[in-house]
């Protein structure tokens, strides 16, 4: 009886143990893609100064005369996330408020999971959507536009990002205390100005969350980019030639044969470090926001 | 000076205007996202439904685009899930289990907490070189299904992490209480009780997070899976392609002839998704018992 129990509590002792593993696992994760990021990039910059990496104005590690300059990737990712962020931001808010402050329950009940529906399809799809379907209907509207080009990938993946937006936002306008709205109503405002002047400004650290996620989100994305804007790192902000990410970089070493330990081979973890501690931040302040809306009126 | 009554009934008739403006545009916005999806949806299923055969869905891909088939990919993804699903569930509901039943409110719990968010919110290219450097490469295992599967459940697995947490939080705790009062051990209260009445929540979770994987290229793509595979994978070692790489390899070719494939492509992944998510919500309905407390 007496071992019973012994054996018994041993079994627990392992399991609780194995559980913590489990737990602990991801801590080993993050651990890892920072290990490998950093080991890798720090024999990157044996080769390479930091200071050609930031300032050179050409990308061209594939080439026989090669230049290692970031600028042309970050310029082509800032340049599609950008024009994500302008139709995802201003779609995703006047969904938000009209979700949270106009629309009957039953709307919003069925309107939500739909644009969920938005963020759930494979972002190949949205590629190919990007690609041979909005790009040839700009192209009637503006014909220098390029086969490849930053503004199609910008508008798709704005597209796929609305879902994120509006979710976030809404969530902090609902969680915006009903008083606020009825002490505003006392006073006269109407439903729009109480949505615009009471709801919009107090849930505004919520709104930034989301804004910052949602660009994270657009650095990070890498098949409609690939796809649709070009793989041809430019130092350029016009939306209608071909350009290349940091992402789409990434993915262009990776379909061809570039045999590990060789300098190429570095670049996409000197990159993917750009990437990663960019998102890692953009990430954590949309959190720390976040925390401060719960904590203010929960 | 006071506002006339004219005056005060011009500014309420402007307010009113600009609220009824305010919901016209909001209603037209929300209903020209919801057309676009719809035009994508249509666009890829009118490109691709003329080149969905049983043809294609045999055959291997081919330099020839109209002999081109999705075989190799359909397969490939197939082996891909289940292995990532072996790996990842288990590990995930560990630690779902770790943080919710055992751990104890401290620093440690908080880190992980933290972490695992963050985690959530790395981009799914990076995970692809994690996978290259550590399992293709340290590892040894190459541009194998295991690799792969790998890399797949290092990425799923903060989400189906986040899901189980809300399962078992789902859970009251006077379930556990009246388990423990009838003398069951930890493990015990965990394994009948909980486990039992979280499943549902835990298995949706799981399916919902396998699905976001299934259409995932970049991470794949990096981690160095191959574009063009002419047999099926025949052990964990071999290598494999997944079907939105296929899709990617079609859409970036120069002839149009692939184009139609790739959509084809897109019409069969998209009704795999469907199947898993029908999949989710029908076995949510039917294992979920209600709770008379």
């Amino acid at each position: 009886m007496l071992l019973r129990a012994r054996r018994k509590r041993v079994g627990e002792r392992a399991l609780q143990l194995s559980f913590f593993v489990c737990g602990a696992l991801s801590l080993l994760t993050t651990f890892g893609i920072v290990a490998v990021l950093i080991f890798e990039t720090v024999e990157f910059f044996a080769e390479v100064s930091l200071l050609e990496f930031l300032t050179d104005t050409q990308w061209t590690p594939l080439f026989a005369q090669k230049h290692f300059g970031i600028l042309p990737l970050l310029s082509g990712t800032f340049l599609t996330s950008a024009i994500a962020i302008l139709v995802a931001m201003p779609v995703g808010l006047v969904c938000a408020i009209y979700l949270s402050e106009f629309a009957p329950e039953p709307v919003r009940r069925k309107t939500k999971p739909v644009l969920e529906v938005l963020a759930g399809i494979p972002t190949v799809v949205y590629g190919y959507f990007a690609l041979l379907f909005v790009t040839p209907l700009l192209q009637t509207f503006i014909p220098s536009l390029s086969g490849f080009n930053a503004l199609a990938p910008g508008v798709v993946m704005g597209i796929m990002i609305i879902p994120l937006v509006s979710s976030l936002s809404e969530d902090a306008m609902y969680a915006v205390p009903q008083s606020l709205r009825e002490a505003a109503h006392a006073l006269g405002a109407s439903r729009l100005q109480v949505a615009l002047r009471v709801v919009v400004p107090a849930a505004f650290s919520g709104i930034a969350a989301a804004f910052l996620l949602a660009v994270s989100r657009a650095i990070g994305e890498t098949m409609i980019v690939a796809i649709a804007a070009g793989q041809q790192p430019r130092l350029t902000l016009n939306p209608l030639v071909p350009v290349e990410t940091m992402t789409a970089y990434i993915v262009q070493v990776s379909l061809g044969d570039t045999p590990t330990g060789t300098l190429e081979y570095r670049t996409i973890f000197a990159v993917g470090t750009m990437l990663f501690f960019s998102t890692l931040i953009l990430n954590l302040f949309s959190r720390s926001l976040r925390e401060r809306i719960r904590e203010r009126y929960e | 000076m006071r506002p006339q009554a004219a005056e005060l009934y011009r500014m309420l008739a402007r307010r009113h205007w600009a609220e009824q403006l305010f919901k016209i545009a909001a209603v037209a916005t929300l209903v020209i996202v919801l057309a676009t999806l719809a035009t994508l949806l249509l666009d890829a299923v009118m490109d691709g439904a003329g080149r969905l055969s049983w043809q294609f869905l045999t055959s291997f891909p081919s330099r020839k685009p109209e002999e081109a088939g999705i075989l190799a990919a359909l397969v490939g993804t197939t082996y891909l899930m289940i292995l990532t699903a072996v790996v990842a569930v288990p590990v995930g509901v560990g630690a779902a289990i770790y943080l919710e039943e055992y751990a104890k409110k401290g620093w440690f719990s908080r880190v992980v907490e933290v972490n695992i968010a963050n985690l959530a919110g790395v981009p799914s290219i990076i995970y692809g070189l994690l996978g290259l450097e550590l399992f293709v490469r340290a590892m040894g295992l190459d541009r194998s299904l295991l690799a792969g599967a790998l890399t797949m459940a290092l990425l799923v697995l903060p989400i189906i992490i986040i899901a189980g947490r809300e399962a078992l939080r789902a859970v009251p705790p006077s379930i556990r209480e009246a388990s423990y009062a009838l003398g069951a051990s930890r493990w015990q209260t965990i394994r009948y009780q909980v486990l039992s009445l979280a499943f549902p929540g835990i298995l949706t979770g799981s399916i919902l997070a396998l699905s976001r994987a299934i259409g995932e290229a970049a991470p794949l793509i990096t981690m160095g899976a191959l574009t063009y595979i002419a047999f099926l994978p025949d052990g964990l070692l071999a290598p494999f392609t997944v079907l939105p790489i296929q899709i990617f390899n079609w859409v970036s070719r120069p002839q149009k002839g692939f184009f139609a494939a790739a959509a084809a492509g897109i019409i069969v992944l998209l009704v795999v998704l469907l199947l898993m998510n029908a999949l989710a919500v029908y076995l949510r309905q039917r294992y979920q018992r209600r709770l008379y407390l």
